[in-house]
């Protein structure tokens, strides 16, 4: 059965609370998960309290300034800080998405900063993608052909790159594929959104000539079909794009084909 | 400890090259409980709490008891795949056949015995 309780050494604890910063008047509280894998300690939630009036707008600005002023020794991913490399993805007020476009003062009370949910720690907000990054590997996300390559390059009308909109945007912050029940029971054989959704901007790519073998390799009860359209993946891209509507569109190939 | 790669991890066994056919008598027969449904509901409805003799020769009249029918067979085997999807997505390894053999023996089960009641009291 699937594990519906959290394993022993993984139950939060109440951990640190950090001094508040002197003089400060216009304070957030925010509360992140740390777990350090060099210790023996369950994972617990630190509590810090971030000066707004000295920081930027958004959950990435107030990740750092804790980093730079209050606590060197947290972790976490980012780099671009704009939305577009999809490493700063966490689960931030309950929900999946990139703290360097998610704004502090869309959160109303404290601020809670958790990993993506339901993929193993590497430490503090760090999950560990390996799998996930294998399964969008999986996929063949490339241009495959069969016709000899053209002399200067693979033509494509304006309506067909039109059907690559809403898909090629994915900037693979696992965001969609962590916040999927059906990847956290089955993730090891479910693609998951993500994955699916650039398997299906690959099928439908005009220049693409192995939509047959692409639609062959994902037609499984685990790999495509454990999609029961729970949509949780749509809520929570933080890129606006709908995963599920992509993943439905597949599926509609797949009875096209046989029906 | 396995030393497979992240890329065999998720490969796996391969696609198995099947699952449309389930999906599509899920949606096929999704589609035929939606006319089903209210016609069994409201012709069950009507018979129902009448005396015995009553229901007996109600159910001998060829639209309700061919509704019935129909709404068990359909219905059992409408069950029978999202069950067998329910048990898929919650129950693992060697349970997950086991219970998915149940569920396919309780639901022609009873689907039998509701058709073969019906077919009482048609006949």
């Amino acid at each position: 059965m699937v594990q519906l309780t959290l394993p022993k050494n993984s139950r939060m604890t109440t951990g640190k609370t950090w001094p508040k910063p002197e003089g400060a008047t216009n304070l957030r509280k925010v509360q992140i998960y740390r777990w350090n894998p060099d210790d023996d300690k369950n994972p617990a939630l630190d509590t810090y309290f971030v000066d707004m009036d000295n920081c930027g707008p958004m959950v990435l600005d107030a990740l750092i300034k804790i980093k730079n002023e209050i606590d060197p020794t947290l972790t976490f991913r980012r780099s671009c800080r704009e939305g577009i490399c999809g490493s700063c993805a966490m689960n931030i007020d309950g929900i999946n998405t990139l703290a360097c476009i998610y704004g502090m003062d869309e959160i109303k009370g404290d601020v809670k900063i958790y990993p993506l949910p339901h993929m193993p720690v590497i430490k503090d907000l760090i999950p560990d993608l390996t799998h996930f990054y294998a399964q969008h590997a999986s996929i063949m996300p490339w241009l495959e052909t069969k016709t000899n390559r053209p002399a200067k390059e693979w033509k494509q009308s304006i309506e067909d790159r039109k059907k690559l909109d809403g898909l090629y945007e994915c900037v693979m912050c696992a965001s969609c594929s962590t916040s999927c029940p059906s990847y956290w029971w089955n993730g090891d054989r479910y693609l998951g959104p993500a994955a699916l959704l650039h398997a299906y901007r690959w099928i439908i790519d005009s220049r693409d000539e192995a939509t047959g073998e692409r639609l062959d390799e994902l037609e499984d009860p685990f790999k495509l079909y454990r999609c029961h359209t729970i949509m949780n993946c749509a809520k929570t891209c933080p890129k606006g794009l709908n995963p599920a509507k992509a993943i439905a569109h597949i599926k509609k190939m797949m009875v096209e084909r046989v029906i | 400890m396995a030393f497979l790669t992240d890329r065999k991890r998720a490969e796996g066994l391969g696609s198995a090259k099947t699952g449309t056919e389930h999906h599509w008598k899920m949606m096929v027969s999704s589609a035929a409980l939606i006319v089903l449904m209210p016609l069994f509901v409201f012709t069950f409805g009507m018979i129902l709490g009448a005396p015995y003799e009553e229901v007996v020769a109600y159910y001998q009249r060829p639209f309700p008891a061919v509704v019935a029918i129909l709404t068990m067979l359909v219905g059992w085997f409408h069950f029978r795949l999202g069950v067998q999807t329910l048990i898929e997505d919650y129950v693992h390894g060697t349970a997950r056949k086991i219970t998915i053999i149940a569920m396919i023996c309780l639901s022609y089960s009873a689907a039998a015995f509701a058709v073969f009641a019906i077919v009482r009291l048609a006949l």
